[in-house]
């Protein structure tokens, strides 16, 4: 019970960082309907940005942890925004209106230039930070098991749900928010309705972008490992998490996110942490035979 | 046949004889086109049978999935918005209706394979059908062309050929009038009675042009909110007061648009 | 680019305020990559600023746009109207598009014979043609069925370790496990694609890249029959009908050098698999063209273009693509046991994703079910990058940048049209 506990915890905190990136996919596709390879490496960036931000602050700032972290946060929500907008105005915008395989290619070809380049400027060794939030509560003691929740999984949920409610108001209340989603449902209508689909396309992008950015930060500080690679496995856990929630579907893509999360950490907790990528994969697949729609995607009735 | 709350097709009953050209009529949202799902089945219906006394025995279509309905009952469709493969020839898409026999033919691709006297003589004859057909619809000169890039028109009479060489027992056409100018539905009308008259296939048919539907259809089948409101000749539904009231509301008959007026008119003078 | 004739020319003025602000953006994406890095210090990470190197990139980038803008001018005013060169190159290419095949076929044979060709050249050029192979065996799959597999490489390693494991452990040669690495791969194939295929497009794509991964998990995982990520080492070579291609033979049998009375060289082996991916890739050719005049490929190529008309008209779906996932597969067993053959080692990190992503990119950029655009995008993206193996961080760069280049340049690929596949042949 207390280790199931546990991995509960750990669960939903893995379940969150997947839901912040699953979001930049599940926006991506649901409005130009395209699976955005390089999302992943978006995240991957971001998680880069944060370390070297952070490390910058804290010397500047004379080694202030809050400082630093509020600076790191600022600083990769604004830098991989940017690299967001600029990976979509260089490699998919050109290609609005191609053969529906070109801008997958792009976005493949995409997510091998921010790998590499990556790896180019700041080497291929894993990125250590030492330990940043310390401590945490003890919830429960039993069996000479305790169970612990420390601030900074508290953190990562209480940021992602703050997030996650701006988010909401954004898409739901304002006026950027409604041609967010008039592009989705038509982009031509909202073309001829005065929507300047280009200008939203774009912000989709940077708002995914800016989410992915504090999922890297958040995984910089609670595993305090990155390297090059990590935004290809988590990429397509992510995208796994969207599709699993239903792709278009903005709570599907959190719930597909926690789902993931959860599976990973009872997977890896009571079977075998080896084949964790299998196990979330094979419930994807279940779920798709299933309900192919997704948990919360609406069933496409095709119109004959 | 019912989606969430709206029933669309509720408790309807009729029958289309063979050699006989039967037409579905009613306003917009009749639920025309749902029966049509049904019947070809790509819809299942969650009450009712639809039979078919196919030459080797009833076929229970409702039981059937889609594409057995197709192969094995010989039902063949178009489609309201046109459904060809774009991208394949002319002659590509009427082969590809006679995939079945081909595929026969070509003993899991591997008489295809070795090119087999066999699977080569199965190939002609497939073409000799298709030429048939591009024939009888005025296409053959545009038999190697893309399919995507022919008039609408044209289009619309090449999916009737492509039904065609499914050797269909029953063909159901949805609005295959629908963006034809009046002499090619003048066309129309008269190849769908000479393939009635010439291969005797029952033909069921949507449409919304009265000319269409008076001037040809040997029985007339009138659905609204999913019922049928009448079922008939021609002459009789014409005159029939429910249909009146369904097509044009509880107003009487002399505010009809001109162009209605003109429709009925016309289709009088046939 | 593709707008760019029609573009009025901007003023000078125009291009520079333009170059300066792609430089500032430059800059500012510049600035925490190239402008910082991130040293390994002996207790934790520290940072070393490199601030030059961002002003050095934005200069790059404002003259590099300011360039482009000018010479893009200069084009339009030269060429207005005028379809590109290139579109005129493919439209010849793919009207006399036998006999460039044929050319190709026969440069291909003759290629060890050539007085350049050494040892390395004949190499690389046995690495293309396992691409070019997969690239064919996808193309039946992606390019003429329409399904989008993300996770072709699992076909791949399927064949590769068929043919290492019955090898190992039934001591079975490279003759008798082909046909079977290919059946073995076609039967995974079939497993795979009953349940998954009923899925639509993206959600296909997404399914078969967890496929594939899998398959590298369980690779890496099950060490006592794979090996682990160690791999599987000692895979024997194939035999020319019994003849070795080895310095010495064991008794009783006999090496290719002797049987022949040559003087023994390993560049026999080289050329001997060299001339067997040729054979196999080109009966890979043979066979997918043949099937694509047959009706089951008219039927990938139906289902691709309209799958409910094609229920319409009798053709079972699942059955259809199941057909072209197991056959594009079957190929992909085919190669993979060849790898194995050549290599003489497997190890799973031969089958990542990224090399899904490469035979992708092949039959995509190829321009989706040309057979020709195949073999030219698996030299361009196989071949030439093996000429800068030395550069590997900057080869890996340059790959995936000409992959976004070549698809901003050609969306369709480098060779697209398609040829009918039955002709009536009565124009009037």
């Amino acid at each position: 019970m207390e280790y199931f506990l546990q991995q509960l915890i750990n669960g939903i905190t893995l379940g969150a960082i997947y839901g912040l990136i699953a979001i930049g996919y599940t926006m991506v596709y649901g409005i130009i309907g395209m699976i955005n390879f390089a999302h992943g490496d978006i995240y991957m960036l971001g998680a880069f940005f944060a370390l070297i931000a952070y490390l910058a602050a804290t010397t500047m700032g004379g080694g202030s942890v809050a400082f630093g972290l509020m600076a790191a946060l600022l600083a990769t929500m604004l830098f991989t925004s940017l690299w967001g907008w600029a990976v979509e105005r260089l490699a998919y915008r050109p290609l609005r209106g191609a053969p529906r395989l070109a801008p997958l290619i792009s976005a493949i070809g995409m997510s091998i230039v921010l790998q590499n380049f990556t790896q180019l400027t700041q080497g291929a060794r894993v990125k250590p930070l030492q330990p940043v939030i310390h401590g945490g509560v003890t919830l429960l003691k039993a069996n000479g098991f305790a169970v612990s929740l420390s601030w900074l999984q508290i953190t990562i949920v209480l940021v992602t749900v703050a997030l996650m409610l701006v988010f909401t108001w954004v898409i739901t209340r304002t006026p950027l928010g409604r041609a967010q989603r008039a592009t989705e449902q038509d982009m031509k209508m909202a073309a001829l309705l005065g929507v300047n689909v280009d200008r939203v396309i774009s912000t989709t992008f940077v708002i995914g972008a800016a989410l992915a950015s504090v999922a890297g930060l958040m995984v910089t500080l609670y595993y305090g490992v990155i390297d090059f690679y990590i935004g290809f496995l988590a990429g397509i856990k992510a995208f796994t998490a969207a599709v699993l929630g239903g792709i278009g579907s903005l709570p599907g893509a959190m719930l597909g996110g926690l789902a993931i999360g959860l599976i990973e950490a009872l997977w890896s907790g009571y079977f075998s942490i080896e084949y964790k990528d299998v196990a979330a994969f094979s419930i994807l697949v279940l779920v798709l035979l299933f309900r192919p729609s997704g948990l919360l995607g609406r069933p496409e009735v095709e119109k004959i | 046949m019912r989606f969430g709350g709206l029933l669309a097709v509720n408790d309807l009953s009729f029958a289309a004889a063979g050699r006989q050209i039967t037409a579905i009529i009613g306003p917009n949202g009749a639920g025309k086109t749902t029966l049509f799902n049904c019947i070809t089945g790509f819809y299942r219906p969650q009450v009712g049978r639809i039979a078919l006394h196919h030459p080797t025995g009833v076929k229970l279509l409702e039981r059937l999935p889609d594409h057995r309905i197709a192969r094995e009952a010989g039902v063949a469709r178009t489609f309201q918005n046109i459904r060809l493969f774009p991208r394949m020839t002319v002659l590509e898409n009427l082969i590809v209706a006679q995939h079945a026999a081909l595929m026969r033919a070509s003993v899991f691709s591997l008489a295809g394979l070795l090119g087999l006297a066999r699977y080569r003589q199965a190939e002609r004859r497939a073409v000799d059908k298709a030429r048939h057909w591009l024939d009888r619809l005025n296409l053959i000169a545009q038999a190697d062309d893309e399919a995507g890039a022919l008039p609408y028109g044209s289009q619309r009479r090449l999916e009737i050929a492509r039904a065609m060489c499914t050797d269909p027992v029953l063909l159901c056409l949805d609005e295959p009038a629908a963006g034809l100018n009046p002499r090619e539905s003048a066309e129309l009308n008269t190849l769908l009675t000479a393939i009635r008259d010439e291969t005797g296939v029952g033909v069921l048919l949507i449409e919304h042009d009265m000319t269409v539907v008076m001037g040809i259809s040997d029985h007339i089948v009138v659905l609204d909110y999913g019922r049928r409101i009448a079922e008939g000749p021609p002459a009789a539904i014409r005159r029939d007061p429910a249909v009146i009231r369904a097509y044009l509301g509880e107003t009487a008959a002399e505010d009809l648009p001109p162009a209605v007026s003109g429709d009925v008119s016309e289709a009088d003078g046939c | 680019m593709a707008t760019a004739p029609a573009d009025p020319a901007p003023p000078l003025k125009d291009a520079v305020i333009d170059a300066a602000l792609a430089g500032l953006v430059a800059a500012a994406l510049a600035l925490p990559m190239l402008g910082f890095h991130l040293e390994d210090g002996t207790t934790s990470l520290t940072l070393s600023p490199h601030l030059p190197r961002v002003g050095l990139a934005a200069l790059v980038v404002a003259g590099g746009r300011l360039g482009l803008t000018l010479a893009r001018r200069g084009l339009a005013a030269r060429r207005a109207g005028r379809p590109g060169r290139l579109a005129r190159l493919g439209g010849r290419l793919s009207g006399t598009r036998l006999w460039v095949g044929w050319a190709m076929l026969l440069f291909a044979a003759v290629l060890p014979l050539l007085p350049f060709a050494d040892r390395n050249l004949i190499d690389k050029a046995t690495m293309v043609l396992i691409y070019v192979m997969l690239g064919w065996g996808l193309n039946v799959v992606v390019g003429l069925a329409g399904l989008l597999d993300l996770g072709f490489v699992a076909f791949y390693a399927v064949g590769a370790y068929s043919y290492a494991l019955l090898a190992h452990y039934f001591g079975l040669s490279f003759w008798a496990c082909l046909p079977l690495a290919g059946l073995l791969a076609a039967a995974f194939g079939l497993t795979l694609g009953f349940p998954v295929l009923r899925l639509r497009g993206d959600y296909l794509a997404i399914v078969t890249l967890g496929f594939g991964e899998i398959v590298r998990v369980v690779l890496v995982n099950w060490g006592d029959l794979t090996g682990g990520p160690n791999g599987l080492g000692g895979i024997p070579r194939p035999t020319l009908f019994g003849l070795r291609f080895a310095a010495y033979a064991p008794p009783g049998h006999h090496t290719f050098a002797q049987f022949f009375g040559l003087r023994f060289s390993p560049e026999h082996r080289i050329v001997f698999l060299y001339f067997l991916i040729l054979i196999l890739a080109s009966v890979t050719n043979l066979v997918t063209l043949r099937l694509r005049r047959l009706p089951i490929g008219r039927a990938w190529e139906a289902l691709r273009e309209d799958e409910i008309a094609c229920r319409s008209l009798g053709l079972n779906p699942t059955t259809v693509k199941l057909s072209a996932f197991a056959t594009g597969a079957m190929c992909a067993g085919f190669a993979g046991s060849f790898f194995a053959t050549r290599q003489g080692f497997i190890s799973p990190e031969s089958f990542t994703f990224m090399e899904s992503a490469v035979i992708l990119a092949i039959v995509v950029l190829g321009g989706m079910g040309s057979q020709i655009g195949v073999v030219l995008a698996a030299l361009l993206l196989v071949g030439l990058p093996e000429w800068f193996r030395e550069l590997q961080q900057y080869r890996m760069l340059a790959f995936g940048a000409a992959l976004v280049l070549i698809m901003l340049w050609r969306p369709s690929g480098l060779l697209s049209g398609r040829a009918p596949t039955i002709r009536l042949g009565e124009r009037t």
